[in-house]
């Protein structure tokens, strides 16, 4: 089976709101960045993959009028509909299309105008109508009592949780496209900010943004001429965990899907000490704490000592291991574009094209995850090197 | 060939959908929501191979991917697994309206069961709510078969503890 990378990738400057276009206008521009990022037009793609949250628009079935928008017509088009990985799914989608042989260009695409519906309504369909619906609060609720188990396992602070927040989005400053930049920051502010749901303050949330994303994945030989250092897809992982909300009684301390896919990307890629072996990671951490669990179940650090592992200084962008110096899911999130900026955001890096965030010149090994649904976990490994090779 | 004209302010068009939806609860809820309504008790479901007790019951272990092969009384009291006070103002996803904040949510372990459940809790001061404590369903006189036959949990006060 052939090699695959990321060979071009566009984004839209996300913002909380784009009154001056429409859907398809919102996505074209992450798709026309893209295309010329990787120097190909739509003449040179073979399918296109897409993918964002159809009830949070309120529009089902929107590839028929997306699909000129992406250059699909004659083609075959491909939408993912997996929650807040759907661009996750979207890029390993359009990864194994590749990588089966099946074509050898594909246009990836994830958006979502949050500001045209109601998100937080949409998510609490999430939850089985039977079983949780009745008492579902949206993502915060959720994520407030999350955060509490955690908080109780590892004795994190909210100051600990709060340099999190301060490091997103200073590191946002530093990217054109992120939507909350905040250059003065500080922890007492947001330790001040208004609580939504204990212990979650508003800047330990990330915003509501609209925006989109777009990669351009080519299989071996077409990749070697549309990029002069593609980010090529070592290893890519997916897994969910039971049905229910309230199944794993530890759901952020130990994170079941974000383990089994650690497991199998580490075992696949030889990585013992991932501090020194990754060179970045942009991760889908929707919240200050989950972040700090998350560093923990990746093992950035001992379990139980994500507090101190973002006191030590080494997640931030000019440490031993930069955790999200994009700015992260804490400075944006249009959420079906949100784990593709997080693929994207790692490409760069690898690539070389990360400008002011760019975390060192050479950098061999990105990791990228996408988190959703019911803690549920995508992640790939894209490195300078080819796989094969 | 004549360039765009653009209106001074941008325009919108809006839209209101009502949907009405009709869930069929199934076997499993069935019987459980029958037990809620009628006995004003819970029962899960016993994996026979890893011995976990679900709640919500469940015909097939996520784990074992075992059939489950019965109903095991669990709770009425339970400990809280995880908790928060909601503060931000939120739309009730069954009626619509605005749901009154702030109100206790948490994750709580009903005694003999493996998995929790969430539901509400009778206390909205945060500092009071922790994990670890132990909680009592309180029920509401008029059931419907409904998980909210349970109007919520209330924290289990020592003697003298206001």
């Amino acid at each position: 089976m052939p090699d695959v990378a990321i060979v071009g990738t566009g984004q839209t400057d996300h913002k909380s709101r784009r009154e001056d276009v429409n859907i398809p206008e919102l996505a074209r521009e992450a798709v026309d960045r893209a295309l010329a990022d990787a120097g190909v037009t739509f003449a040179d793609i073979d399918a296109v993959c897409f993918g964002n949250m159809d009830l949070f628009e309120g529009l089902a079935e929107n590839e028929h009028w997306l699909a000129s928008t992406f250059g699909a017509a004659g083609k075959p088009l491909l939408k993912y509909n997996t929650g807040g990985t759907v661009g996750t799914s979207t890029t390993m989608g359009a990864y194994y299309l590749v990588k089966s042989g099946f074509y050898g260009r594909i246009l990836a695409v994830g958006f979502e105008k949050q500001a045209e519906g109601n998100s937080q309504g949409a998510i609490t369909t999430v939850g089985d109508p039977i079983w949780e619906r009745p008492m579902m609060a949206g993502a915060i609720g959720n994520h407030a009592v999350m955060a509490s188990t955690y908080v109780a396992d590892s004795g994190v602070t909210e100051e600990q949780a709060a340099r999190v927040a301060v490091k997103a989005r200073r590191n946002a400053c530093l990217n054109p496209h992120a939507h909350l930049k905040l250059p003065d920051i500080t922890v007492e502010q947001v330790l001040e900010s208004s609580m939504l749901a204990y212990p979650l303050r508003t800047l330990d949330m990330c915003p509501t943004s609209n925006g989109a994303c777009a990669l351009v994945i080519a299989a071996d030989g077409h990749a070697q001429k549309l990029a002069a250092r593609p980010a090529w897809i070592a290893a890519v992982a997916s897994a969910h965990d039971q049905s229910f909300q309230g199944d794993s009684p530890k759901r952020m301390s130990e994170m079941r899907s974000l383990i089994a896919v650690r497991e199998r990307l580490y075992a696949k890629m030889g990585i013992t000490d991932p501090v020194k072996q990754l060179d970045v990671a942009e991760i889908y951490e929707p919240q200050t704490y989950a972040e700090l669990a998350m560093c923990e179940n990746l093992l950035f650090c001992e379990k139980g000592g994500g507090g101190r592992f973002i006191d030590s200084g080494i997640p931030m962008i000019d440490g031993e291991l930069p955790v999200n110096p994009s700015g992260g899911v804490l400075s944006t999130n249009p959420i079906g574009a949100t784990a593709m900026i997080r693929v994207a955001e790692a490409a760069m890096q690898v690539m070389g094209r990360a400008g002011e965030h760019q975390v060192k010149p050479d950098v061999q090994t990105a990791l990228a995850t996408g988190y959703g649904g019911n803690a549920w976990t995508d992640a790939l490994i894209l490195t300078a090197r080819q796989p094969s090779r | 060939m004549s360039e765009p004209r653009f209106p001074d302010e941008p325009l919108f068009v809006t839209a209101e959908l009502t949907l009405r939806y009709r869930y069929g609860a199934g076997r499993e809820a069935t019987h459980y929501l029958r037990v809620l309504k009628e006995d004003m008790s819970f029962e899960g479901s016993h994996c026979p191979q890893c011995d976990r007790v679900y709640l919500p019951p469940r015909p097939v272990c996520g784990i074992c991917y075992a059939e489950c092969d019965g109903w095991v009384p669990v709770g009425p009291d339970g400990t809280i697994a995880g908790a928060t006070v909601v503060e931000v103002p939120f739309v009730d996803p069954i009626t619509g309206e605005q749901r009154p904040v702030p109100y206790g949510f948490a994750f709580i372990l009903l005694d003999g069961a493996s998995t929790n459940i969430f539901h509400f809790v009778d206390e909205t001061d945060r500092t009071r709510l922790k994990v670890g404590m132990r909680v009592r369903p309180r029920f509401r006189a008029e059931r419907t078969g409904s998980i909210t036959d349970v109007e919520g949990f209330d924290l289990i006060r020592e003697e003298g503890e206001a």
